[in-house]
């Protein structure tokens, strides 16, 4: 039997409409707008000034904390300008605008395509390349790389599982590069592994993508301690504690950290970057978007410097067509709508979806008929009924924190599930940022 | 037949004399030793348990301030000085008066100055609204229009006008509370002094991008430009991240700020009509 | 383009609704009431369309112009109460007994505590009991002298239930009372006697599998309460034969698998979890079996269906889902 996660979870349909389409290298820019916070954590701080000449892969700015990360120029050019620049909710994050001047890379990278198996690295170089690569999780989370690959000391790693179960409807981009580089995923995978310490990887698929699933299996051939795990298709799979009790069968207990159960979950993505990183001296400097939706007339899968405007891409995809109502970066479970279209791309972001008013519009919200679906959906074992009634009214936050409202990891499926269409995951949100506030102010014992 | 009648009536009586007497004695036992001056407070004040004065409720309130050496620090905004007054006496303390103040909306971003430039589509709350992006307008600082503050008011003070999109104050309603303050995500609401004859200048807006981009997103915003600062003869107004802001200790009521703005983001209320000059008489707040 | 919508995840929603489901109820109930109108005739039609209709109406004039609100009435869950209703009902029963219980059920059970969602009573089970203790006769008697299909031949008498209650008071031992009783199959796929959605226990049954398999409902409620049934008045009936009656009587007599499978699982009143409803449903069997055996009423389904309402909120509260990371390693 094929394996997945235990408790909840929904299907909505797969929509994956462009997983034919082979990925296009995106055609040059004449403007990159480099975002500074494209990772969890502090913004980077700027090194370069108006006026610099920058390469492609040329550090542009540096870590400002401990999670925080580099960030590299994607393109070659001059520093226009550093300022604030509106992202794609529209609050002001500070960018660093390059003027492209042809295409002309930092010497120590290697652009061939010749795939490099052996790892002459010890962990600690592994680890510095990686952080001086810039490299985030590419997963959505875009927490930085290295700081997963370096776990505190009184935890210890036992496995890596790669993420490529790209269990968000539509999305293609991990399906394609697993087809397309499914070596260089897993020579990524090894390095993590030898980073870490470990002798045990798994790389976790759903079985909707038979074809990845294929090329995965044969090139893993090469890789006796990689495992390719096929999963049952269901959301959230690809959500990280989901992922590691689907593959490990192990539960990451409430308040703990996935590392708690030995396990390391990256990406796909992010594990072809690391391998980029290691092997070709390749900083974080593109990333494979996947531009699609029902509506659009072509969809495509687009190698992109990252700092592309979004609607720069929609425009050489072929336009937004005019019925549709919202353009989402990311999946339709847990995307971010976009609300300016003239923001760039950052390293996390993996797709642009644009969907109708038919298809995404919310229906109005009526009473709760108890029916207990979303509790049945709730992968983490809540209860989005009961969460949501004690957000209204005031909010009854000591009973929220009992009811474990910060387990939620607001994949959206009692929303998805409810059909009282009551918005779940808007309230639960919104409890969790009062129950947050509420803890911080409490004296620490 | 009477027989029955009068041993079920004996048996109610002697039931009822004997839980009489239980009650008595665990009321005795049980009972709650409370300052009686506490009850004569609570009795003064209005009783909305509304939290204005930051405490739990009206009964905290007293329990509080009884406790408490001095009036310092306990101020009933519902009731206002006449209310404090009389706690005050009740407690045989002083009092000092306090202004009466009224909630003050800081935006006028209607829906003809401010245009929407996307049509949010979640749940009718501004902090969802504000915690997922920076609103549907090119405005970041303005009010979302999505009615928390008049969930929080217990009074049916303040309303969002359907036609203007931003929260409108009913100052005859209005008891300064202070909940729709603390409810704004965009902290735009202010508690300002009613004034003299509920007369008020305030400047409308709470924006802090740089002029070109504030004119852009709304064509009532403040743009930072400095004039009234200027213009004002009492050093009332201060400039700062490009939004000017008036001092209502050092106002004066001259309104000669609100001439000489641009933009119209100084807004006069209850004023009497000027003779000459016939300006549109905005209520706002 | 027009202006984009922008609104928090999900950007996306299932294909179910409030309307969607009662609508799947509906369908689950048609096997039943088609039968009931085969073997009743016009009577039994008229029940149900009057029933669904004052059930709606009451909600409507309530909705409007009582507590003017929007009028919620195109969920169709007043629908739901309606025929409901009208299945627990003899089928000869007059127009103005279920116009009675229609404005009980949704103007008393419903409405008072704020409409769909806040009920903690059934509000169709409310109407039948408000019914049944204020016309006993009415709702205990059954009569197919209108039928006009000429499926079955003119019957009137009591219940199954009821009649074996009455006997037993009267002194008579069971093998007396069931000699001319009915054989398994009838009782199966033939019932006759009791209100008009109890004739049928394959209609029943088939609704069942249609809203299993729709996943409207989970199977957990029914089949508790029904393996409870099964299992209590088996204890009873091996200890003494002719005092009670048999498990499988008890299982496919009354108003029990429409009860279970139609009215213990409305969603607002029973339970959220797994743990609760198993909970509530052994109550409603035992209660059910101790009703039939030991209450003044012959059918004791509807008191136990209500009695565990009130537990509900309990329930909710203490019996809470297995929590991500609550599993042993």
């Amino acid at each position: 039997m094929k394996k997945t996660f235990r408790i909840g979870g929904v299907h909505p349909h797969d929509n994956k409409i462009s997983a034919e389409a082979a990925i296009e290298i995106f055609p040059a820019i004449e403007t990159a707008y480099v975002s500074m916070a494209q990772h969890l954590g502090a913004p980077a701080t700027p090194v370069v000034a108006v006026g610099d000449h920058v390469k492609v892969g040329q550090v542009i700015a540096e870590p400002a904390g401990f999670i925080s990360g580099f960030v590299h120029s994607p393109v070659s050019g001059t520093v226009k300008s550093i300022g604030p620049r509106a992202d794609i909710a529209g609050n002001l994050v500070p960018h660093v605008e390059i003027t492209v001047e042809g295409d002309e890379w930092m010497e120590d990278i290697d652009r061939s395509d010749t795939v490099v198996k052996d790892i002459p690295y010890t962990p600690e170089e592994i680890i510095e390349k990686v952080k001086k690569a810039g490299v985030v999780g590419l997963g959505g989370a875009s927490f930085p790389t290295h700081v997963k690959l370096a776990p505190p000391k009184d935890k210890k790693a036992e496995c890596v599982i790669l993420n490529g179960t790209e269990c968000e409807p539509y999305l293609t981009s991990d399906d394609r590069i697993m087809r397309e580089r499914p070596r260089e995923i897993l020579i990524g995978g090894a390095i993590m592994m030898k980073a870490l310490g470990v002798t045990r990887g798994y790389v976790g698929i759903e079985e909707n993508k038979p074809a990845a699933i294929a090329s995965m299996t044969e090139a893993a051939r090469e890789f006796p301690q990689i495992e390719v795990v096929v999963l049952k298709k269901r959301y959230p799979q690809g959500g990280e504690k989901q992922l590691i009790d689907a593959v490990i069968r192990r539960q990451v207990p409430s308040g703990a950290l996935p590392i708690d159960t030995g396990a390391v979950v990256q990406n796909v993505g992010t594990s072809l970057a690391v391998y980029e990183a290691v092997q070709k001296n390749k900083p974080l400097i593109d990333n494979v978007i996947t531009v699609t939706g029902g509506c659009l007339p072509v969809q495509h899968n687009y190698k992109v410097r990252i700092g592309t405007p979004m609607s720069k891409i929609l425009e050489v995809a072929g336009g937004v067509p005019e019925k549709a109502a919202k353009v989402i970066s990311g999946g339709p479970m847990m995307g971010r709508a976009i609300a300016n279209l003239d923001a760039a791309t950052v390293k996390a972001n993996g797709a642009i979806l644009v969907l109708t008013e038919a298809e995404t519009r919310r229906k109005p919200e009526s009473n709760c008929i108890r029916c207990a679906k979303c509790a049945s959906a709730c992968p983490m074992g809540l209860e989005p009924w009961l969460l949501n009634k004690l957000s209204r009214a005031g909010g009854r936050f000591d009973e929220l924190e009992k009811e474990r409202v910060f387990d939620c990891i607001e994949c959206g499926c009692c929303s998805f599930t409810c059909p009282a269409q009551i918005p779940l995951v808007d309230m639960i949100r919104i409890s969790k940022a009062e129950v947050m506030k509420i803890m911080r102010s409490r004296p620490k014992k | 037949m009477t027989g029955t009648i009068l041993i079920t009536i004996a048996c109610l009586v002697a039931l009822g004399l004997l839980f009489a007497v239980v009650l008595y004695f665990v009321a005795q036992k049980f009972k709650v030793e409370e300052d009686p001056r506490i009850a004569t407070v609570e009795s003064i004040l209005p009783g909305a348990n509304c939290g204005g004065c930051g405490q739990a409720g009206c009964h905290a309130f007293a329990e509080n301030v009884v406790k408490a050496p001095s009036m310092e620090g306990f101020f009933c905004p519902v009731g206002g000085n006449p209310v404090m007054a009389k706690v005050a006496q009740a407690l045989g303390r002083a009092v000092e008066e306090s202004a009466p103040k009224v909630a003050v909306v800081r935006c006028n971003g209607t829906l003809a100055s401010r245009p929407r430039t996307n049509v949010y589509d979640g749940y009718a709350s501004c902090k969802v609204m504000a915690s997922l992006y920076s609103g549907d307008t090119g405005c970041k600082f303005g009010c979302l229009g999505k009615g928390d503050c008049e969930a929080a008011c217990k009074f049916d003070a303040i309303h969002v006008d359907p036609e203007k999109g931003v929260a409108v104050v009913d100052e005859n309603k209005c008891t300064a509370c202070g909940a729709c303050v603390k409810a704004c995500p965009k902290s735009i609401i202010e508690l300002r002094p009613k004034g003299f004859k509920n007369r008020r200048v305030t400047v409308l807006c709470v924006n802090k991008d740089k002029g070109a981009l504030t004119r852009k997103a709304c064509t009532a915003g403040c743009i930072g430009c400095g004039k009234c600062a200027k213009t004002c003869p009492f050093g009332a107004i201060t400039v700062e991240n490009n939004v000017a802001y008036i001092d209502f200790t050092k106002c004066k009521l001259c309104r000669k700020c609100v001439e000489v703005c641009p933009t119209h983001a100084i807004n006069e209320v209850n004023f009497p009509p000027k003779p000459v000059i016939a300006k549109p008489n905005e209520e706002n707040v | 383009m027009n202006k984009l919508l922008v609104s928090p995840s999900p950007h996306t929603h299932g294909k179910e609704s409030t309307q969607s489901i009662m609508r799947d109820v509906l369908i689950a109930l048609a096997p039943a009431m088609l039968v009931s109108i085969l073997s009743s005739g016009w009577s039994a039609l008229m029940l149900i369309l009057v029933g669904a209709a004052a059930c709606v109406l009451t909600e409507f004039l309530i909705q409007k112009y009582l507590l003017k609100r929007p009028v919620t009435v195109s969920d169709l869950s007043a629908v739901v109460t309606g025929c409901l209703l009208a299945l627990n009902l003899p089928p000869n029963s007059p127009w103005w007994l279920i116009v009675i219980g229609s404005v009980v059920a949704i103007g008393v059970a419903k409405m008072t505590f704020g409409g769909l969602g806040q009920n903690i009573f059934n509000p169709a089970l409310v109407g039948r009991v408000f019914l049944l203790v204020s016309f006993p006769v009415l709702m205990t008697t059954w009569d197919d002298s209108g039928s006009m299909f000429g499926l079955v031949d003119a019957f009137s008498g009591a219940t199954p239930l009821g009649a074996v209650k009455e006997g037993l008071k009267n002194g008579m031992t069971l093998s007396e009372l069931t000699a001319d009783n009915l054989t398994f199959s009838q009782q199966f796929f033939f019932n006759m006697g009791g209100s008009a959605g109890e004739f049928s226990a394959v209609a029943l049954i088939l609704g069942f599998i249609y809203l299993l398999c729709r996943r409207v409902i989970k199977a957990t409620i029914p089949v508790t309460i029904l393996c409870t049934v099964f299992v209590v008045s088996g204890i009873f009936w091996l200890a003494d034969p002719e005092r009670f009656t048999n498990p499988v009587f008890n299982l496919f007599t009354g108003g029990l698998l429409l009860g279970a499978i139609f009215m213990a699982t409305d969603y607002v009143t029973s339970p959220m979890t797994t743990k609760g409803q198993i909970i509530f449903g052994i109550g409603i069997g035992l209660i059910t079996v101790f009703v039939r055996y030991f209450g003044s009423y012959p059918e004791g389904v509807s008191f136990a269906i209500l009695i565990m309402n009130c537990t509900v909120p309990l329930l909710n509260k203490y019996c809470k889902p297995r929590r991500f990371g609550e599993v042993k390693k």
